[in-house]
């Protein structure tokens, strides 16, 4: 294994220094993602609490089947809008490994609070024998991961198409316009009518999409909010204060003859 | 550091400490009342004060984020999440330390740029501009360790592309490698090993900063005139003078950290790194932080590696003889009207290399980036040297407080 590793540096290092081989498939990755007009950028920038929920309604139906999201705990679900009584019923649907019992065999019990999203499969073997040998990667910080991760996460799910004609596609794969090298073994996960939401929201692909990279934006940046709303009070204060520092060098200045 | 009239304190525990150890008017001395500093220094001197804040905001929040952050391969990354998540404003000591380092190199930059343009480094003051590169050398190696602490692809392979780099030494190369590694590959070793050097190095930093302050003390801070101050009509005492007057650049660049901080966090961050450290797996094109790009440049320019890690090396180092390089006897660029051309060509070429050094060295940019390499060289190798020796510099004034030679020098030019 440490050879196998040493090898490998040394090839990555040849790569990085001589430039890469790997060029061509950087090169058909260059498809941008649309541009999207989030609610979250910007200097006030804020998640909308109904499209939070719905997105987490999707990554719960539909991408948990097959994504973990180990760094969000289902006390997190608080910030999104729901109560906590609401959270806690949500945990308790799904069950996770409990401390041995007296007589030092595994137990279960149902999740708490305090537990991370549990993962759907027990070991990276066992993902990638389910998913024809690739690893559905975890989907804690996928948008901050990718360049552009909302636009990108969002292009990505409603940018499946035929092959176009001349294109090889390899065994149980699929075309996407904005995957890097356009062949993904994801299978398209949205389509029309696989989930309602609560709210009434017309459930189109181009919706969930929407709405479930909302949710990863905030699964990745949990602190977005608060982080824009503090940044506005310091910018504040330090434009204040200098400002002011300036005032006193032109006063402290002022009597030199200079 | 020490000298200056004794002064006569008003209060007793000031005056029993100070006969005791006279560190107040150490202070005054370096930084107070009792530091006569030349009138003239515009705002570009106030960076080693900026310098001086990012290094205690690298220090402060570092310590507070080494209380949280766990040095080992299989937790790192975990752990730098459970601060971005758990800990009570985790994220902003962590994005104040990413973006930090950026503030402290490009302040560290633009201070050496400075220097650069006006002649701060000659005589007397060779060994103050040493030493700053030598601060210059430890920032470098404390950045690349910082960067590779969270342990993402970017971290991990930025580690091993550098550590790889002492493999081209001949005969030793893989066992010094190996030794730096504390294994065969970039592992738990390594990272613990550069967590351990990361916490270190800051303090030799202030120690070293230290010393560069000392040295600037003993003949005080250069001037955008390059002369010496003549008389008491040159100098204002360093406080209040230019503690007022560098406050606000200081304000001016913590709303710069803090636009980043709030605002774009990784904005000069790379998104694979958000993906934990994978030995098995080499993202696409592996660049390091935007302050290195132009030396990394400079590293692929050469074909062979060896070659590529000398230039590297070479190209830092060469700074140290930067004051026998520059063969005129004038500092300050703006007596001096061939040098400044080259000046600001020099910082074109610097900016050209950094846009290299982040592209494929392919092609065009692997083109554009060895001829910048070499004219990078030839900047101080050839154009210094020979610039000084056949510039015809333009008349200095006769002292800082009569710069309003400019009848005068006018008169002088005409005459010639």
């Amino acid at each position: 294994m440490t050879r196998l590793r040493g090898m490998l540096a040394a090839a990555a290092v040849t790569l990085a220094l001589a430039g890469g081989a790997d060029r061509a498939l950087a090169a058909e990755a260059e498809v941008a993602p649309p541009k999207h007009d989030w609610s979250f950028y910007g200097l006030f920038g804020t998640f909308e609490r109904p499209a939070l929920q719905r997105g987490y309604k999707v990554y719960k139906d539909v991408c948990s089947a097959c994504h973990s999201m180990k760094f969000v705990a289902f006390r997190n679900l608080v910030d999104i809008g729901f109560t906590e009584a609401e959270a806690k019923a949500l945990a308790e649907e799904y069950q996770v490994a409990g401390e041995p019992d007296e007589f030092g065999d595994p137990t279960t019990r149902p999740a708490r609070l305090a537990d991370a999203f549990p993962s759907p499969y027990a070991n990276e073997q066992a993902a990638r024998s389910a998913n024809g040998g690739a690893l559905p990667p975890d989907l804690s910080l996928i948008t901050k991961a990718r360049e552009n991760g909302p636009d990108y996460v969002r292009a990505l799910l409603v940018g499946y198409k035929d092959a176009p004609s001349g294109v090889a596609m390899a065994p149980g794969m699929n075309y996407n316009e904005y995957f890097p090298g356009h062949q993904i073994a994801m299978a398209a996960p949205l389509s029309e009518g696989i989930i309602e939401y609560a709210d009434g929201t017309d459930a189109s692909v181009e919706q969930m999409a929407e709405d479930v990279a909302t949710f990863l934006h905030w699964a990745a940046n949990p602190e977005l909010e608060r982080r824009h709303s503090m940044g506005f009070q310091t910018m504040i204060f330090l434009i204040l204060l200098t400002i002011l520092f300036w005032f006193v060098k032109q006063r402290v200045w002022r009597e030199l003859d200079h | 550091m020490a000298g200056g009239p004794a002064r006569q304190y008003n209060n007793r525990l000031v005056r029993w400490i100070e006969y005791r150890l006279p560190i107040f008017s150490a202070v005054e001395a370096t930084i107070g009342r009792d530091m006569p500093t030349p009138k003239n220094l515009n705002y570009w001197w106030s960076l080693g004060s900026v310098l001086f804040l990012a290094l205690i905001i690298q220090i402060a929040t570092g310590i507070f984020l080494a209380m949280h952050y766990i040095p080992n391969g299989a937790m790192a990354f975990d752990s730098v999440e459970h601060i971005m998540r758990n800990v009570n404003h985790g994220w902003l000591l962590r994005y104040v330390h990413a973006n930090g380092a950026s503030l402290f190199f490009a302040a560290a930059y633009i201070h050496i740029l400075r220097g650069m343009y006006y002649g701060s480094y000659k005589a007397p003051r060779e060994l103050l501009w040493i030493i700053g590169v030598v601060i210059l050398v430890i920032m470098m190696a404390t950045a690349f360790m910082g960067y590779v602490l969270p342990w993402g692809q970017m971290s991990f392979w930025a580690a091993t592309v550098i550590t790889n780099l002492f493999s081209a030494i001949p005969w030793v190369g893989s066992e010094i490698t190996t030794w730096l590694w504390g294994g065969f590959a970039v592992d738990s070793p390594t990272l613990q090993r550069f967590f351990s050097l990361h916490y270190l190095l800051p303090f030799v930093i202030f120690g070293v900063s230290l010393l560069h302050v000392w040295a600037l003390h003993v003949h005080g801070p250069t001037n955008p005139m390059g002369i010496s101050a003549r008389s008491k009509q040159d100098t204002v005492p360093y406080h209040p003078y230019y503690t007022s007057k560098y406050m606000s650049v200081i304000g001016l660049a913590l709303i710069i950290l803090a636009f980043f901080v709030f605002y774009e966090p990784l904005f000069l961050s790379h998104a694979d790194n958000f993906i934990a450290a994978n030995p098995l797996q080499t993202p696409p094109n592996i660049v390091p932080e935007w302050y290195f790009l132009p030396f990394y440049a400079i590293l692929r320019s050469v074909p062979d590696k060896l070659g590529g890690v000398i230039l590297f090396g070479a190209s830092i180092a060469i700074l140290f003889l930067l004051p026998w390089l520059d063969t005129s006897r004038v500092r300050s660029a703006r007596f001096r009207p061939t040098y400044r051309y080259f000046f600001w060509i020099f910082v074109l070429d610097v900016i050209v290399l950094g846009w290299v050094g982040a592209q494929h060295p392919e092609g065009t940019p692997l083109l554009i980036g060895r001829l910048a390499t070499i004219y990078y060289f030839a900047h101080f190798i050839i154009i210094l040297p020979f610039v000084g020796w056949f510039e015809r510099p333009r008349p200095l004034p006769e002292s800082i407080s009569k710069p309003v030679l400019k009848s005068g020098a006018a008169a002088t030019e005409a005459a010639e």
